[in-house]
């Protein structure tokens, strides 16, 4: 396996105090979720199977052991079917590994029942999904503030800080419109809006910028790396040469067949 | 405020959203429904107060009513019949009524014209019921005249219109004295239409009726309680045919039902995987989904219960009298008195309510097996 390449640390990033890039610092503060607790995620022979123990039986994972360093931006790269999404599932709690174990700031929770998986996930991550997945029907503030409804967080509370992040990716003006009736670029941020409702550690993106032209890529990166230096660990795959030789992205990992392969 | 009551507001907020979202099949679900119920609660609520007429109408009827019959019809009672029947153990009062059928040719309606033994009419008046008085557009002291069957004109003043509190009993009466009632009908004096006895004790009546038999061998007693179980059956056999006629439509409601609210459209199932994707729970989802069925299904029952409650008892049940009222064709029309049973509401409630909400909860164990990564993959 890969050591890790030492990364240089952007210059502007903020220190809390975090330890140099490495393989296993101790963390500290309480894990799972807690925001400023620098939740590394390590992953452990990793496997995972499709439709197992039927004839269409599929190892869409096959042994992963891997690092991901709380505060990078990390990408995954590798031909389509390599496993890239599938590695995302599993790591930001969407799919359990059928074998191996994931530890997400020192706490294993690859045994953790799925209720407790949802809390991790609401509260730890947040996703960008490649088609964007945003609700129809409903306006680009309302599913900004979908992922926050199970917290509770008082409404008035809730939908000021909606509005604000809907400000800062510069859609205030489309926050009443239609989903649907947004541009591509539009929808994926909101999309990011939405992701970053909860104040997650950890943004996922997939694939993200598959549906954006050239202009639209170089401003998705822009905001991607405005998020990792305020402290936000990003993990995202991508084949787009624009995402992976980009200057915010700290390290880039290769997959094929479900496996990491040296760079 | 509480989180827990922030948190069903917001999923409140979602579920309202997403009935707006499909409006034409949420309102046209709601419309159905609505009408279900409102078809099931009129049949209900108008069943229920006829019942209770009718228990109040026989309440007030006396246990005995004797008969004379010649050749097998219902004939006059002949003077001394009274004395005849002389002293009976267990019967509190005997007394013989007067009264008929009046066919009113102005509003082609029936009217019991009788003469009370207990109140005193003054000769020249009326008491009339409230349909009759409805009909006729008649107000105390009005003047009105009535074409008795032997031609002769008759003019009476109204003197008083009897209480709504019982339409059925007392809906189509006029109420008059007796020489009136006797010129009126050319009735011949001394004879009675029939004679009323009242018994305290339920256990002799079936005596009493025995005896009243053998001392007058050409007459028929008439039991109360027989009556009471004539119409009973008669309300029941009427409201059987409505329901199995209903059962119909019910039916198709539960198809219909069961296929909005259970099969969860490719747009509802990716929705439900992008809501757990991004953090909501399987309980959350159901949450909602509840939310949506009880707000759906509460509507409906709601609506339709209002407005089976104006058409039964505002509008005079124009849908299901012609049905459910077999003498609504002799009747002036008349006003049901509100009547509601607890009961039935919670029957309706449970046979309308339920089965759609069960019908929304079937889909949830589709919610739980929705695998949140499915978002990943759509
Ligand atoms: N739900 C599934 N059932 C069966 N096979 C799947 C499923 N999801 C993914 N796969 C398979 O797993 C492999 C890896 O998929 P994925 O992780 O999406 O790859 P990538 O994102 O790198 O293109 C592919 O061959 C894909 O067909
Ligand atoms: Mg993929």
């Amino acid at each position: 396996m890969n050591d890790l390449p030492p990364i240089p640390l952007p210059a502007e990033g903020v220190d809390t105090g975090s330890p140099p890039a490495g393989g296993s610092m101790p963390l500290d503060g309480p894990a799972l979720g807690r925001p400023g607790g620098g939740a590394m995620i390590e992953l452990k022979a990793i496997r995972k199977a499709f439709n197992q123990g039927r004839p269409n039986e599929f190892w869409a994972l096959n042994g992963i052991d891997l690092t991901i360093e709380a505060k990078k931006v990390t990408a995954f790269q590798g031909p389509s079917g390599s496993g890239k999404t599938t590695l995302l599932t599993i790591v930001g709690c969407l799919a359990r590994p059928t074998s191996g174990r994931v530890r997400l700031a020192e706490d294993d929770i690859s045994g953790l029942p799925e209720r407790f998986l949802t809390g991790i996930r609401r509260s730890t991550f947040g996703f960008v999904f490649q088609q964007f997945n945003l609700v129809k029907g409903l306006s680009a503030l309302e599913n900004v503030m979908l992922p926050a409804f199970p917290t509770g967080r008082p409404h008035r509370e809730l939908r000021s800080h909606a509005e604000s992040l809907l400000d800062r990716l510069k859609l205030a003006h489309r926050r009443e419109a239609r989903v649907e009736w947004l541009s591509g670029g539009e929808q994926q941020r909101v999309a990011i809006a939405r992701a970053l409702v909860n104040d997650p550690q950890v943004l996922i993106a997939d694939e993200p910028t598959a549906n954006l032209d050239t202009a639209l890529s170089r401003e998705f990166m822009g905001i991607l790396e405005s998020l990792n230096a305020e402290g936000r660990t990003v993990i995202l795959t991508s084949h787009d040469p624009l995402v992976v030789e980009s200057a915010a992205v700290h390290r880039v990992v290769s997959m094929r067949d479900g496996q990491l392969v040296e760079n | 405020m509480n989180a827990s009551i922030e948190k069903q507001r917001h999923l409140i907020d979602f579920t309202l959203a997403s009935l707006a979202r499909r409006k034409t099949k949420n309102l046209g679900l709601l419309l159905v429904y609505t009408l279900l119920v409102f078809v099931l609660a009129s049949v209900s609520l108008y069943t229920h107060a006829l019942r209770q007429e009718a228990a109040r109408v026989l309440e007030r009827s006396p246990e005995i009513i004797l008969q004379r019959m010649v050749a097998g019809r219902h004939d006059l009672i002949p003077p001394g019949y009274l004395e005849r029947i002389g002293r009976i153990r267990g019967v509190q009062t005997i007394e013989g009524r007067l009264w008929g059928y009046y066919y009113d040719p102005v509003v082609k309606a029936n009217y019991t014209f009788m003469a009370p033994a207990a109140e005193a009419v003054r000769p020249g008046t009326l008491t009339v019921g409230p349909a009759v008085a409805r009909s006729r557009g008649l107000a105390p002291g009005n003047t009105i005249s009535f074409r008795a069957y032997s031609g002769k004109l008759f003019a009476f003043t109204v003197a008083g219109v009897l209480p709504h509190a019982s339409e059925l009993v007392s809906a189509d009466l006029v109420l008059m004295g007796e020489a009136d009632f006797r010129a009126f009908f050319d009735y011949p004096a001394g004879h009675h239409t029939d004679i009323a006895l009242s018994v305290a004790n339920p256990l002799e009546v079936r005596t009493v009726a025995a005896k009243l038999a053998a001392a007058l061998p050409d007459s028929r007693p008439i039991l109360r309680e027989e009556v009471l179980r004539t119409y009973a059956s008669v309300f029941d056999w009427r409201e059987g045919i409505v329901l199995a006629l209903l059962s119909a439509a019910i039916f198709a409601f539960a198809i219909l039902a069961w296929e909005k609210a259970s099969g969860l459209s490719a747009e509802e199932k990716r929705e439900i995987g992008i809501l757990k994707a991004i953090g909501w729970e399987t309980g959350d989802v159901i949450k909602m989904k509840l939310w949506e069925g009880g707000l759906v299904s509460l509507t409906a029952f709601l609506a339709g219960f209002v407005a089976a409650y104006l058409q039964v008892f505002r509008l005079g049940a124009p849908l299901f009298e012609p049905v459910l009222k077999g003498w609504a064709v002799l009747y002036p029309r008349f006003e049901l008195v509100p009547a509601i049973d607890g009961l039935q509401v919670a029957t309706l409630f449970f046979f309308t309510v339920f089965p759609y909400m069960a019908a929304v909860l079937v889909p949830i164990w589709r919610t739980a097996i929705t695998d949140p990564d499915s978002a990943m993959r759509s």
